[in-house]
């Protein structure tokens, strides 16, 4: 009789173990559940596809006036660099001795260019331009770039599908790549 | 020739002693040193008590933190002058001067993309969303909850140095985007499983509080292997420099991806492609093709003692020192070449080795006055050897800019002058 007992005792355990699997609770019960609005506000990662790019547009023409103001004392009054990276130009050149990257020479997604500068531009105020002047200033880069027309406007379905030339230039890390 | 002998040798101790005998009788015979500027002082040494034995010392309570000695005051950060700005920048960590394999806190290296941030720790939050079963957000208290670990890695800047001239004077100039910790923080592998990883997570992308909001995207079997979430550096909290309240810790993988100031972990299926993976951290071939994703430091070495800006006193006994790391593991062996690279010989490493970790190397030497260059060469637990620049530059080109790993020769004058052997 005491064998049985300790038997079925054994064998809730097991049980409730499982059920607890099943539920695929956390071990240490630590740290609260964080709510959809928070994710959303915190949340600025634009997939290389163009994935959650928000809502919005901007054109090249207002992309002048915000770059005129807000970027071009670092970056030059054409994106030829200064204090801050060259934007633009260098296409041709990368893989020559004299390689000049830039946007439109070397990175391979455009929707990056939206992520980069609405979380670290400009460099003394980020995250305070408005979605709508990140997509303008975008526009106007690959405008300068020869990417898109003067008389672009882009949004979210627009910036992920311009190509960017140096996009199928990218390779695996093949290293160890000196002989033993 | 320059001769060396094994650290057990009984000739080592008379050698040494010999040649102490000989400083000695060289009246203000010259010491190196950043502390020896008042050698010229007679009056503190012997046969006359020094002052500062003749008098009550500073009293308990003067420096509640504490700080080096003023004599100590040259020992700093290596911060260039001539930056275009100081805001995406760095410093390096003045190898030459330290001994061992911890990098205290004040004099680890630094590079931010955005300045550093001063954050209060009852305001930062670690959200931890994407593709996880429960999406949780935590406080500082709440991480320090979970058990902790502390581990001793290296960290290194990707960029250590570059490939083109002109090449740094000093150790520091060279490859000072290096330090040693110990880390203390939480398995990121505990934190992940507390929230539940679905089955198609297979990338961590990684947010910093910081005003570059600075982010990388992580593997999953890095996060799952020996990833950390730290919160103590040398046993004292992070240093906002370090990424205070919290940052992430990759051991053996380019600085860059240890995210500091860590707010956000969002776990996804791809990599996220940021800036700071596609435009800037990958590695340009002469072809025109560039790698990406390029994560681990390769091993590596240098030697610190004689290095660059240094000279050797006089002939005789000299013992030559160096660290050595590897991004793969344990470091398994160094040699070291006093023949300008035609025979190498195998230093002695200060134990215990631990894996991802500066790895201290030691070589007795006696050196005959004659000009010699020398040099170290890491191979690791895989059995990789350290290349040579030349080796490097034939696969990789000057644009390559990235993991150079490449050894570093010192050129000792019949002066003693200790120069940058590639310069």
């Amino acid at each position: 009789m005491r064998l049985r007992e300790i038997c079925s005792i054994a064998v809730a355990i097991v049980v409730s173990v499982f059920a607890v699997e099943a539920q695929a609770q956390s071990l240490y019960g630590i740290g609260r559940p964080a709510t959809a609005a928070e994710i959303a506000g915190w949340n600025i990662d634009i997939g290389r596809d163009g994935s959650n790019l928000p809502k919005g547009s901007g054109s090249v023409s207002h992309g002048r006036e915000v770059f005129a103001q807000q970027c071009a004392s670092c970056h030059g009054d054409q994106g030829e660099g200064g204090l801050g990276d060259r934007l633009v130009g260098g296409q041709g050149t990368i893989g020559t001795p004299k390689p000049i990257r830039t946007v439109g020479s070397y990175w391979p997604y455009a929707p990056t260019l939206f992520d980069y500068i609405r979380r670290a531009m400009p460099q003394n105020a980020p995250q305070s331009l408005s979605d709508e002047d990140v997509y303008a200033v975008s526009a106007y880069i690959l405008n300068l770039n020869g990417l898109v027309g003067a008389d672009a406007a882009l949004d979210a379905k627009s910036l992920a599908a311009v190509k960017m030339p140096n996009r199928d230039r990218f390779v695996g890390d093949a290293r160890p790549d000196t002989k033993k | 020739m320059s001769s060396t002998f094994d650290a057990d040798d009984k000739s080592a101790g008379t050698t040494r002693r010999r040649f102490l005998r000989g400083s000695a009788a060289a009246a203000g015979g010259t010491v190196l040193g950043a502390g020896a500027s008042a050698a010229a002082e007679t009056d503190n040494l012997p046969p006359n008590i020094p002052e500062w034995m003749k008098a009550p010392g500073e009293p308990m309570g003067s420096h509640p933190y504490g700080a080096p000695s003023p004599f100590e005051k040259g020992v700093v950060k290596n911060i260039s002058k001539t930056l275009k700005q100081y805001l995406s920048a760095s410093s390096r960590t003045p190898l030459q001067e330290l001994d061992g394999i911890i990098t205290p806190n004040g004099l680890f290296y630094e590079r931010h993309h955005g300045g550093v941030p001063t954050i209060d720790p009852a305001q930062h939050r670690l959200m931890l969303h994407g593709l996880v079963e429960r999406p949780l957000i935590f406080t500082m208290d709440e991480l320090r909850r979970f058990p902790s670990e502390s581990r001793v890695h290296f960290l290194e800047c990707s960029g250590n140095p570059g490939y083109s001239k002109p090449y740094g004077k000093t150790a520091s100039d060279l490859v000072g985007l290096v330090s040693c910790a110990e880390w203390t923080g939480v398995s990121l592998k505990l934190v992940l499983q507390e929230a539940g990883l679905k089955p198609d997570a297979k990338w961590v992308v990684a947010e910093g509080a910081d005003a570059a909001a600075l982010t990388r995207s992580i593997p999953i079997e890095k996060c799952l292997e020996d990833a950390m979430l730290v919160y103590s550096q040398n046993g004292e909290r992070l240093r906002p420099q370090q990424g205070y309240p919290l940052r992430l810790f990759l051991p053996g993988f380019e600085g860059n991806m240890s995210v500091k100031w860590l707010r956000r972990l969002h776990v996804t299926a791809e990599p996220v492609y940021s800036r700071e993976e596609t435009s800037k951290y990958t590695d340009l071939l002469p072809d025109g093709t560039a790698r990406e994703f390029s994560f681990y430091m390769e091993a590596k070495s240098i030697i610190t003692r004689p290095s660059g800006g240094q000279r050797l006193s006089a002939p005789g006994f000299h013992e030559i020192t160096g660290v050595a790391w590897s991004g793969h593991g344990k470091i398994a062996r160094v040699e070291v070449s006093l023949d300008d690279g035609k025979n190498w010989q195998d230093a002695r490493l200060q134990e215990p080795v631990l894996t991802r970790a500066l790895t201290r190397f030691r070589l007795p030497w006696r050196w005959d006055g004659k000009p010699a260059v020398i040099q170290s060469r890491a191979i690791d637990e895989t059995d990789y050897v350290q290349p040579t620049l030349s080796e490097l530059l034939a696969v990789r080109g000057e644009n390559y800019f990235y993991h150079n790993n490449a050894i570093w020769p010192w050129r000792i004058a019949a002066d003693g002058e200790v120069t940058n052997a590639l310069a």
